[in-house]
């Protein structure tokens, strides 16, 4: 790269870095007070750009329609996110942690449908910005400038944000309720109103975020998805709750991209090595090695004491009688159903028990481990692509593969485990999600080995098990077993020493226990088990690729777990039968089936803010203590 | 321990539904149909609509054997694993008697490899990818669109005729944007051996970053630009280069580029000059093609877009295979497939019996400008069968059925 290049991609670095930066202190903000992992942040990003799109075309390409109709979109978004946390969030803050996610995940599919309803399915690119239509000369290259204009509306933003928080009352209470929300509360301070009006900031921010993007990009419905994890890379690299952290981490990010793009393809040590391809992951390697150097993110501080956390979940019950006669004729009904003769049944009942399984094992890393994973796809997809590797690369006959492709999987969680298990909460969850990203991007680009994004075909069982009846069977009996070999080992003296560790890490430790390698085993535990359910999805399917170590896999598990309830045994198989037969016969019944299904899940998230198996146990015990 | 009997009762329910259904479907035949409508709105709603009208069109005029077809449609969302229990569904639950659709390329060899398993005749409208048809190949698969090889193929001559010398590559990084990177330089090179690869820029599907990339390929000073890019990642990388003036006096050939799904959304950015192949649906004067768009406008009040062309044809192709087969067997159909010849909007297609490809072609032509819009000037239409591997190589290539 020649002098005049480096300062190019340097100024393509710092135009990228506001973009990144506006969305991820909203999303930054609204963290930080509610402890919401806001999947929706990127919904409104995305309404934001078909918003400005429609209020630009309103008001004319003018300076003043162009710059208006971006403060309206704004704003327009603002007070949508501010309904959405009226209507919906406002509901169900008593409940366990995480639980709200669960909702905004079905915002985030109720948004999509509406906007392909009102906008349709074609790409909207908006107009360039008037006055700011052409490219400045730099050092003999041309930068746009709009992109000037974004590295000036950057830090103005930053600087708006710095006073509010640190000039005004209401900073005050937002910074104060960020390090400690009870404390807030209990000095009086109304927590609704200040939830409230920090979601209109954040969703606020987010809409601007998208919608001063109108000059450079088409307003489309990918944009949801592609923009909500770069805005929490941003975050969690910066620093939860830190807005000059979320700048840095924008600027560092930004920058490093443009540079991987300007270095291009270059030979090193004998090696090609193409940077450009690296652009696919770079965020989530940097997110990684910031983690694992500094676990509170770059300008972070440790996250302050979570009262009661650990007294919200009861200590498991002991596995009675009744529960096992229920179970056990509940097997037996299932092992009856291929008499019906109807294939298709087996076929969604055999997704069904697989993704049951896969929940299970997430469960067990969420509920009774205490640790979060939003990568959990990672061993789920190692297993499949385990399974596919030994069929196909080394050969071996099914059953072997089937039988060792799990221990891939047990592999990768042992050596990501390691890493994860030094951190906590939110940044041990993101850990999670960038090295399932690195896992993803590796099979992703590996072509001659993994089948590159096209994955790899042909990997179908053994001749015996090729019947869907024998398959079911298989499938029932290891599932099944695998399931209850993970009830098993939390009430083996391993599995209590886990919970100790989870409730009270500090008298867990006092009596001896080894907390950090006790969840180290479990995380592994945790991604062998997951592993046996993605190795038997290979062979239920005949192909693998990519889609099943990636992002979406991981947030369908825990859409299950938290759908089921985490603070119940069965909570995850319910939830997994639930949400897959849900999206198998609504996806069939209607056009619009997302909004559909996210409209389903968010009354199950205001009737059942337990799960629906949390809420069923409720019912039970309350019962049975009347009765006594 | 309620949810359990949920579940139960949610099993049995389906299952109830699944007998109710067979007893009804005697009257017609079904076609299976699936692809991922909500992960490609802007291409799959104009084939839904496509196909909708064919289904009309042959029931119109008697059906087929007899009787009339119905379409069973599933949404696969956009993955293999869905892709595979909606196939199964549709063959196991609704009897269909062949699959068709499929988009991206993974679920498209997904179900392929699928059809290869059961044994059903599955032909794949959209995916791209050469592999379909050759290395992963199989007896039960037909494919309709003109794949990366041929489209990138037709736009070779043109590119070897400028006699550029520094060529900068920028494509989608999965296997779509690989695959035509890589035929585009085996075939540069034939015709002229003295080319040089200034810049490769692989960018992450609909996330590229188009200033640095539009930078970075001004650095490497490059005498013309190959590019696969497609949808929003065409949009921002026209729109950043027009604005920082790489396109000025610069070649630039962008397959898919003229398309009416990835054009229009372009309007006045329209880079004027681009060697695209697509579909110039306003200008195609042919009578299939002004039967088809006549039919197509009154029926929906909008135009059709290259979705529509596929739905349209392959649903055509299935009903040509039913009739030519005179049975809804699967191995009569397969048989028939082979070397089957029908007509759709852009002429008359065969199947090729060696590697199961149709010679459905692609319209080549430049972008230009009118009223704010771009539109193909100077287009000729392509026959596929003229832009595709000698017979030897394609049978080095296919697995033996």
């Amino acid at each position: 790269m020649t002098f005049s290049s480096i300062v190019l991609q340097f100024i393509n670095g710092l135009a990228g870095t506001s973009s990144l930066f506006l969305v991820a202190a909203g999303l930054s903000l609204i963290f930080g007070v509610t402890r919401i992992v806001n999947f929706a942040h990127g919904s409104f990003y995305m309404l934001g750009l078909y918003v400005a799109y429609s209020a630009i075309g309103f008001f004319g390409t003018t300076i003043l329609g162009f710059w208006g109709g971006i403060v309206a979109a704004a704003l327009v978004i603002g007070v949508l996110g501010a309904v959405i946390e009226i209507l919906v969030l406002r509901r169900i803050y008593q409940a366990p942690e995480l639980f709200q996610l669960l909702a905004t995940f079905a915002v985030v599919l109720v948004i999509k449908d509406a906007a392909l309803g009102i906008w349709g399915p074609e790409d909207l690119l908006g107009p360039r910005a008037p006055g700011l239509r052409d490219a400045v000369t730099i050092l003999g290259g041309n930068v746009p400038q709009y992109d000037l204009a974004l590295i000036v509306i950057g830090p103005l933003v930053l600087a708006a944000l710095w006073l509010l928080l640190n000039r005004t009352r209401f900073g005050i209470l937002i910074r104060a309720a960020t390090q400690d929300r009870e404390m807030v509360a209990a000095l009086g301070v109304n927590q609704k109103h200040l939830f409230t009006a920090v979601f209109f900031l954040g969703s606020l921010l987010a809409g601007l975020g998208g919608a001063v993007q109108i000059p450079r990009e088409p307003a489309q419905l990918f944009l949801d998805i592609a923009v909500i994890a770069d805005a929490f890379v941003v975050v969690v690299v910066g620093g939860l709750g830190s807005i000059p952290g979320a700048f840095l981490a924008a600027f560092i990010i930004s920058v490093v991209k443009a540079f991987c793009i300007g270095i291009g393809d270059v030979t090193i040590l004998g090696f090609d090595v193409s940077f450009s391809k690296l652009t696919l992951v770079v965020e989530f390697v940097i997110m990684a090695i910031v983690l694992v150097v500094r676990p509170w993110g770059l300008l972070g501080r440790p996250q302050g004491q979570q009262r009661g956390a650990g007294m919200l979940s009861q200590p498991l019950p002991q596995i009675g009688r009744r529960f096992l006669l229920i179970a056990g004729s509940i097997v037996v009904l299932l092992a009856l159903l291929p008499a019906l003769g109807d294939r298709y049944l087996l076929v969604l009942l055999i997704d069904i028990l697989i993704f049951a399984l896969f929940a299970a094992s997430l469960h067990f890393l969420i509920g009774p481990a205490g640790m979060v994973s939003f990568g959990h796809a990672a061993y789920f997809g190692l297993g499949a692509y385990g399974a596919a590797l030994l069929l196909k690369q080394a050969g071996l006959p099914m059953e072997l593969a089937l039988l060792l492709a799990p221990l891939v999987a047990g592999a990768g969680a042992l050596l990501f485990g390691w890493f994860a298990v030094r951190l906590s909460g939110v940044y041990l969850a993101m850990l999670t999600l960038a090295f399932a990203q690195i896992v993803w991007s590796i099979a992703f680009q590996w072509d001659a080995f993994t089948g590159g994004s096209n994955g790899m075909v042909g990997i179908w069982p053994a001749e015996w098990l090729s019947s869907r009846t024998v398959f079911f069977y298989l499938t029932l009996i290891v599932c099944l077993g695998a399931v209850a070999g993970l009830w098993r080992i939390l009430y083996s003296p391993f599995g209590y020493a886990m919970r100790a560790g989870r409730d009270s890490p500090l008298r867990a430790e006092a009596i001896g226990i080894d907390v950090r390698s006790v969840q180290w085993f479990a995380f592994a535990i945790a991604g062998l088990f997951a592993g046996i359910a993605g190795a038997l999805f290979a062979f239920s399917k005949g192909s693998i690729s990519p889609d099943l170590l990636g992002i979406p896999r991981s947030v369908d598990a825990l859409v299950m777990v938290l759908l089921g309830g985490v603070q119940t045994l069965v909570g995850p198989v319910v939830g997994a039968a639930i949400f897959t037969w849900l999206q198998d016969e609504i996806a069939r019944a209607t056009e619009y089936w997302r909004a559909i299904l996210g409209l389903v899940i968010l009354l199950l998230v205001i009737a059942f803010p337990q799960g629906i198996a949390g809420f069923a146990g409720r019912l039970l015990a309350r019962r049975r203590s009347a009765q006594s | 321990m309620l949810t359990r009997r949920g579940v139960l009762t949610a099993a049995a329910f389906s299952t109830v539904l699944g007998l109710g259904l067979p007893a009804l479907a005697q009257s017609t035949i079904k076609i299976g149909e699936m692809n991922s409508y909500k992960v490609f709105p802007a291409f799959l709603d104009p084939y839904k609509k496509g196909w909708e009208l064919a289904v009309e069109e042959v029931n119109a005029a008697g059906g087929v054997l007899g009787k009339k077809i119905e379409i069973v449609s599933r949404d696969d969302n956009g993955t293999p694993g869905d892709a595979v229990r909606v196939a199964e569904e549709l063959v196991s639950r609704e009897n269909v008697v062949l699959l068709v659709g499929t988009f991206p390329s993974n679920v498209g060899l997904a179900v392929a490899d699928f059809a290869k398993q059961k044994k059903i005749l599955f032909i794949a409208a959209e995916p791209l990818t050469d592999k379909i048809v050759w290395e992963a190949g199989n007896k039960y698969t037909f494919r309709l669109r003109a794949s990366t090889y041929m489209q990138t193929a037709m736009l070779v001559p043109e590119a070897a005729k400028l006699k550029k010398k520094r060529w900068a590559i920028v494509y989608p990084n999965y296997e779509y944007g690989q695959a035509a990177t890589a035929a585009f330089k085996k075939l540069i090179k034939e015709q002229q051996p003295d080319v040089e690869f200034v810049v490769e820029q692989a960018v992450p599907l609909n996330k590229i970053e188009a200033g640095p990339v539009v930078q970075a390929i001004a650095d490497a000073k490059p005498d013309a630009i190959f590019s696969s890019l497609f949808a929003a990642d065409l949009a921002k990388f026209v729109r950043e280069g027009n604005t920082r003036g790489l396109f000025k006096d610069m070649a630039v050939f962008n397959i898919l580029g003229g398309e009416p799904e990835y054009l229009d959304p372009l309007k006045d950015e329209t880079p004027s000059g681009w060697y695209v192949t697509g579909y110039p649906w306003d200008q195609i004067k042919t009578p299939e093609h002004t039967k088809f768009k006549d039919a197509y406008m009154k029926k929906y009040n909008d135009y059709p877009r290259l979705g529509s062309i596929v739905g349209y044809s392959s649903v055509m192709s299935a009903v040509a295979a039913i009739r030519k087969a005179n049975s809804t067997d699967t191995e009569k159909m397969v048989a028939a497939m082979k070397g089957l010849t029908h007509s759709t909007p852009f002429g008359d297609i065969t199947y090729r019996a060696l590697d199961h490809q149709s010679t459905m072609g692609a319209y080549v032509g430049r972008l230009a400008q009118k009223d704010g819009k771009g539109v193909m000037v100077d287009w000729t239409y392509a026959d596929g069968a003229k832009f595709l591997p000698s017979d030897a190589d394609v049978k080095k290539m296919r697995p033996a059925d």
